[in-house]
C-alpha cells in the first residue's frame, strides 16, 4: 500500500482566495494510500520545502502529491525536496491548482471541488509511480563541424581554443565559403578576403582543429555526447604531404571547366585550386573534366608536378569518427533567376545576379577587377539593380525576405561609383529594410554621396535595344512609368537554402522550415540549439542572414558545443520507452513512428516447447528517447509503455477525475 | 459518492476531460491562467507529454467513466516538440472519431484541438466552447458503464 | 478622403472577385507589368492602394478599370498572389450595377428569347445589371 503525502499550498491568496484549502486537505485524507495531508502559506519556500521533507520522514512517506502552482513552474523544485528526503525525485506529481484552477475559477464553490478532482487524480497517479533514473551518457571530447565557411570556421576556432579537438569537414577543395567570393563587406566596406584569409590561416594552423576538404558526412548514427560519424573523403587525386602547391599543374593543365568559385562566369582547369588563397592550398583532379580520367591520355599534371605528389589511384576513402557535439553550417545558395522571364536572365550577357556582379570587382575575378560589360568589356554608365528577385513573393518565390540584399545592394552601388566615377545607379525597391548597427547610415550614404537613385517600385520587364537594356518599371511613389536605358542589370536574388539541405538534415537529423532552412529548437530561446540534442546550427543554413549575425551565431553553437563537451557524463531523459519483450510481436510500428531513431530491433532466443527459439523484438535505447510516447501508442499489443506517463497512470487519473459523481 | 448520476438534467452538470500536451496546450492553459481569464471549472486536465501519446482507449475509458465530453489538445501541426507526435494523433484521432460515430456515439463530444503555449485566450475560448456544447448535447448516457459507478 | 477599412464598394468587389486588397503591399509590380498603362488615369498599383484606403469616389470617377484589358499579366507576376485582373472586373461589376441598377432580369425577357438566347450571355447580362 502506498504512503502518500498531499501538501496544499495557498500561494498567499492565489489559491486560498478561490479553493478552501481546508475542505480540499479534508477530501485528500480520504484519498486512497493518503496517510498525510498538510498545507502551507508558500510550498515553495524554503520553510515550505522543509515542511515536506519533515513529514516524508516523520510520517515515513514513499511517495508526495503536492497542489501548487503548473509543474511547468516549480515540479523540479519540489522533486529536488523529495530527492533530499531520500526519495526518488520521480515519486511526487503536482496538482495544478492554481493556473488550472484557482486563477481560472470564480469563487470557492467553483474552485474547490475541481481543485480536490485534480489532487485525487495526482493521488492516483502517483500511487502506481515508479522509481526512475535518468540515463548517464559518456561525452566524447570532439566536435564536427559541417560547412567550412565563415560560421564553420569561427565555431571551429572558438571550439579548439576552449582546448578541445574539432574536425571541420567541407565540400569543395577550400574552405571559406560564400564570404570567400565576396569583395568587400558591408558596412565598413572592409576587404572581405583581407579579414577571412587570416581566419582560414588561423583554423589550417589551430593544433586541435582538423581540416577535411573536399569531403561530405554520409551518415550520421548514435545520440548527444556519442554521434558515429562516416565521413567520405573524396578522392583528391594528390598527395597533399607532397605538394608543395606550387601550381604549376594547373598551369599546365590543358582541360577546361566553368569555374564553381567565379559562379561559371570564367574557367578553371580541371586541376585546380577554387581561388588564390585556398586552404588548404593542394589542388584537386575534377575527374569528370580531366582528360586523362576521361580519355586514358594526358598525365602532364602528374609529369610536371616537381614532388610528384599527383596520385591518379587515390579513392574515396569512409573515414568513422566519434563525436560529442555536431554543428552545422552549411550556408545558402543564390536563386537562379532565370524561372522569372520577365528579367531575361541567362539570355543577354549584362543581365547578372549579384553574386556574378560581386565578382567583377575582385582582382582575382572573371575581368580581373575591371567592372565592365561582358558583352562588350565596356566600363557600365547605368546599372540598375533589382530588389526582391524571388524574395517576398509567396507566387513564384520564397516568401521570405532575404534580409540582406538591401545592404549588398548598397554596398556595390557605392563599390561601382568607385570604380566607375561617372556611372549612374538605380535602385528598384520595395522597401529598403536596414536594421544593423550602421546599416541605415550606409544605405542613405549611397543614396546621398554616391548618388544612387531609390526607386520605390518594381520592374515588368527588360529588352535588349541596341547595345543598351531598356528597363521598364515603375516608380509609385510619384506614379510614373519609367524606362530606363542600362548598360548593366543586376538582380538581387534571394538567399535560398542549399539544394541538398533536406538530405543534410535527414542525415543529421535535424527538421527544416518550408523553405528547408534548418529549424532552431525555440525561434527565441534556443536559437542555435536543434531538436536534436547535441546538434547546433549557425549561419544561413538557418535563415538569410549577413555576416556580423552568422559570426554571433557561430559563437554561439560553439559555446552550447563547449557546455556539452565540457561535461564526462550527461543526464538523459528520465521519462523513457520501455519494451515489455514477452509480449512485443515484433511488428515495429514503433520504430517507423520514432521521431529519434530510439529504437531498434533485435534478436532475441527463448525456450518454447523445450526447444530455442529466436525472435525479433523491439528495444528502446533511453539514451535517444526523448519520452514523446508515440511508440507506446503505436504498439498492437500494448507492449510498450512510457515511463512517468504509463497507460496504467494515466488510466488512473481519468478514473480519478471521473469519480466526481 | 455516484449518488447524482442525474438522469434529471436538472442538476447535472457535464465533466469534460481534456487531455493536453505538455509543450504547448497545457502551457496554453497555464497562459491563461496566468492572464486571469476564466472558463467553466467543467473541465479538467491531463497533462500528458504530447498528443501523440493519446491513446484512443483514454477516451474510450473516460467516456465509459461517465465523462461527458473529452477534449485533446496539442501543439498545432509542424509544432510539435517531438516533430511529428501531432501528426500522428491528428490522423489517429480523426479515424477514431468517425469510428465512434459509426458506433452509434455523438462525435460532437470528442474534440481534437490545437493550442500554442501563446494561445491561452483559445484555450480559455475552447474550453467554454466545449462546456456549451456539452450542455446543450445532455448527459452521456450511451457510453457510461453505471456498473462501474456502483463498484466504486 | 474617407479611410475607414472597408466601403461597400470594397465590401461588394471583394465579394465578387474573391480577392483582399489588404494582401497588397504595393511593390507595384503589376503596374510595371501592365501593357496598357499609358491609357490609365490612375496606375494598376493605385488601385488597390485606393481600394485598401476606400478612397470609393476617387475610384468611380477613374477610368483605370475600364482601360484594364484583363490580359492577366499583373496576376501572373503578382508576389502576393492576388489577382489584381478579378478585382478590376469586381470594380466593373460594383460599378455597372450601382448605376444601370435592375435594368435586366428573367422577367425582361420573353420565354422564346429565354429558351433561344445561349446560357453564358444570359448569365452574364443577370451579373452585370441585376442587384
Amino acid at each position: 500500500m502506498p504512503r502518500t503525502g498531499v501538501f496544499i499550498c495557498h500561494c498567499g491568496t492565489n489559491i486560498a482566495g478561490t479553493v478552501d484549502i481546508a475542505r480540499a486537505i479534508d477530501a485528500s485524507r480520504n484519498f486512497p494510500g493518503v496517510v498525510h495531508a498538510d498545507e502551507y502559506r508558500y510550498l515553495c519556500s524554503e520553510m515550505g520545502q522543509d515542511l515536506i521533507k519533515n513529514a516524508i520522514n516523520e510520517n515515513n512517506l514513499d511517495r508526495v502529491v503536492v497542489g501548487t502552482c503548473s509543474p511547468r513552474m516549480h515540479e523540479g523544485t519540489f522533486r529536488k525536496a523529495a530527492a533530499e528526503a531520500g526519495l526518488n525525485p520521480y515519486m511526487l506529481e503536482v496538482a495544478n491548482i492554481r493556473e488550472h484552477c484557482s486563477w481560472v475559477h470564480r469563487d470557492i464553490e467553483e474552485g474547490t471541488p475541481k481543485a480536490i478532482a485534480l489532487l485525487r487524480a495526482a493521488a492516483a497517479k502517483v500511487a502506481l509511480n515508479d522509481p526512475l533514473d535518468s540515463p548517464e551518457l559518456e561525452v566524447e571530447k570532439r566536435a564536427l563541424v559541417i560547412g567550412g565557411g565563415i560560421a564553420g570556421i569561427q565555431a571551429a576556432i572558438d571550439i579548439a581554443e576552449a582546448g578541445y579537438v574539432v574536425d571541420v569537414v567541407e565540400r569543395e577543395p577550400s574552405i571559406g565559403g560564400r564570404m570567400a567570393q565576396l569583395e568587400k563587406t558591408f558596412p565598413t566596406l572592409d576587404c572581405s578576403a583581407c579579414i577571412l584569409t587570416p581566419k582560414m590561416v588561423e583554423a589550417a594552423q589551430h593544433p586541435n582543429i582538423n581540416l577535411i576538404t573536399y569531403s561530405e558526412v554520409e551518415e550520421v548514427k548514435g545520440f548527444v555526447g556519442q554521434f558515429d560519424v562516416k565521413i567520405k573523403m573524396k578522392a583528391r587525386s594528390i598527395d597533399p604531404v607532397k605538394c608543395t602547391g606550387c601550381g604549376v599543374c594547373y598551369e599546365k593543365c590543358p582541360a577546361k571547366a566553368p569555374s564553381e568559385f567565379e559562379m561559371g562566369m570564367t574557367k578553371r582547369k580541371a586541376i585546380y585550386v577554387p581561388f588564390p588563397q585556398a586552404v588548404p592550398n593542394v589542388p584537386v583532379i575534377d575527374r569528370e573534366n580531366c582528360l586523362y580520367f576521361k580519355k586514358g591520355r594526358c598525365q602532364i599534371c602528374a609529369k610536371e608536378c616537381p614532388p610528384q605528389a599527383v596520385d591518379y589511384e587515390q579513392q574515396d576513402q569512409i573515414i568513422e569518427r566519434r563525436y560529442g557535439a555536431i554543428i552545422v553550417a552549411t550556408g545558402f545558395d543564390q536563386l537562379d533567376p532565370s524561372s522569372y522571364g520577365e528579367y531575361g536572365y541567362g539570355q543577354h550577357p549584362d543581365i547578372l545576379t549579384a553574386l556574378e556582379f560581386e565578382r567583377l570587382f575582385n582582382a582575382s575575378g572573371p575581368t580581373g577587377g575591371k567592372v565592365v560589360r561582358l558583352s562588350d568589356g565596356k566600363p557600365p554608365k547605368k546599372v540598375v539593380f533589382i530588389q526582391c528577385i524571388g524574395s517576398r513573393d509567396k507566387a513564384r518565390g520564397m516568401n521570405y525576405c532575404s534580409k540582406i540584399c538591401c545592404m549588398f545592394t548598397a554596398k556595390q552601388a557605392i563599390l561601382l561609383k568607385e570604380k566607375v566615377p561617372d556611372a549612374k545607379s538605380y535602385v528598384f525597391y520595395i522597401d529598403v529594410r536596414t536594421a544593423g548597427k550602421g546599416y541605415e547610415e550606409f544605405q542613405r550614404r549611397a543614396a546621398e554621396e554616391y548618388d544612387v537613385a531609390y526607386l520605390r517600385g518594381q520592374v515588368g520587364k527588360i529588352f535588349p535595344e541596341g547595345d543598351h537594356l531598356v528597363v521598364h518599371g515603375v516608380d509609385s511613389l510619384s506614379g510614373k512609368v519609367v524606362d530606363i536605358k542600362a548598360d548593366m542589370v543586376v538582380l538581387a536574388a534571394a538567399s535560398i537554402a542549399r539544394a541538398d539541405a533536406p538530405e543534410v538534415g535527414r542525415i543529421v537529423g535535424i527538421n527544416s522550415d518550408s523553405y528547408h532552412f534548418f529549424n532552431e529548437a525555440h525561434p527565441k530561446l534556443k536559437p542555435v540549439e536543434t531538436h536534436t540534442a547535441g546538434v547546433f546550427i549557425a549561419g544561413a543554413c538557418q535563415a538569410p542572414k549577413d555576416i556580423p549575425d552568422t559570426v554571433a551565431q557561430a559563437g554561439a553553437a560553439a559555446v552550447k558545443a563547449i557546455g556539452l563537451l565540457s561535461k564526462d557524463v550527461l543526464k538523459g531523459e528520465a521519462c523513457t520507452a520501455i519494451v515489455n519483450q514477452a509480449e512485443c510481436s515484433g511488428c515495429l510500428y514503433c520504430e517507423a513512428v520514432c521521431p529519434y531513431n530510439a529504437i531498434n530491433h533485435i534478436e532475441i532466443e527463448e525456450r518454447y516447447h523445450e526447444e530455442m527459439h529466436k525472435r525479433t523484438v523491439a528495444e528502446v535505447n533511453p539514451s535517444l528517447c526523448q519520452g514523446c510516447g508515440s511508440c507506446s501508442v503505436a504498439c498492437r499489443s500494448g507492449s510498450i509503455n512510457l515511463k512517468g506517463f504509463t497507460n496504467e497512470q494515466i488510466l488512473a487519473e481519468v478514473d480519478a477525475i471521473c469519480l466526481q459523481r | 459518492m455516484s449518488t447524482a448520476l442525474n438522469n434529471n438534467a436538472d442538476g447535472w452538470d457535464p465533466l469534460i476531460v481534456a487531455f493536453c500536451c505538455n509543450w504547448c496546450s497545457y502551457a496554453g492553459g497555464d497562459l491563461a491562467g496566468t492572464s486571469r481569464m476564466s472558463y467553466p471549472a467543467n473541465v479538467k486536465v491531463i497533462r500528458v507529454p504530447c498528443s501523440g501519446r493519446l491513446n484512443p482507449m483514454f477516451v474510450l475509458r473516460a467516456f465509459q467513466r461517465g465523462a461527458d465530453g473529452v477534449l485533446v489538445a496539442g501543439c498545432h501541426p509542424g509544432d510539435c516538440h517531438y516533430s511529428t507526435g501531432n501528426y500522428h494523433s491528428r490522423r489517429r484521432l480523426s479515424s477514431f472519431k468517425r469510428l465512434v460515430e459509426f458506433a452509434g456515439f455523438e462525435p460532437e463530444r470528442f474534440e481534437v484541438r490545437w493550442i500554442s503555449s501563446s494561445e491561452g485566450d483559445k484555450f480559455a475560448e475552447e474550453m467554454e466552447a466545449i462546456t456549451g456544447k456539452i450542455k446543450a448535447l445532455g448527459p452521456n448516457r450511451k457510453m457510461r458503464d453505471a456498473r462501474w459507478q456502483n463498484v466504486t | 478622403m474617407a479611410t475607414s477599412s472597408k466601403t461597400r464598394l470594397v465590401e461588394e468587389m471583394q465579394k465578387q472577385s474573391g480577392q483582399d486588397p489588404n494582401g497588397c503591399f504595393q511593390c507595384a509590380k503589376c503596374s510595371a507589368a501592365c501593357p496598357v498603362t499609358a491609357a490609365m488615369d490612375l496606375l494598376p498599383h493605385q488601385v488597390i492602394r485606393y481600394l485598401q484606403l476606400g478612397l470609393e469616389e476617387e475610384l468611380a470617377n477613374s477610368k483605370t478599370p475600364w482601360v484594364c484589358a484583363s490580359c492577366f499579366t499583373c496576376a501572373a507576376r503578382c508576389p502576393r498572389d492576388l489577382d489584381l485582373a478579378r478585382m478590376m472586373e469586381g470594380v466593373r461589376l460594383v460599378m455597372l450595377r450601382r448605376r444601370e441598377g435592375n435594368k435586366f432580369g428573367p422577367a425582361d425577357l420573353t420565354p422564346e428569347q429565354l429558351a433561344k438566347l445561349p446560357q453564358q450571355a444570359l448569365v452574364s447580362g443577370f451579373r452585370k445589371y441585376n442587384k
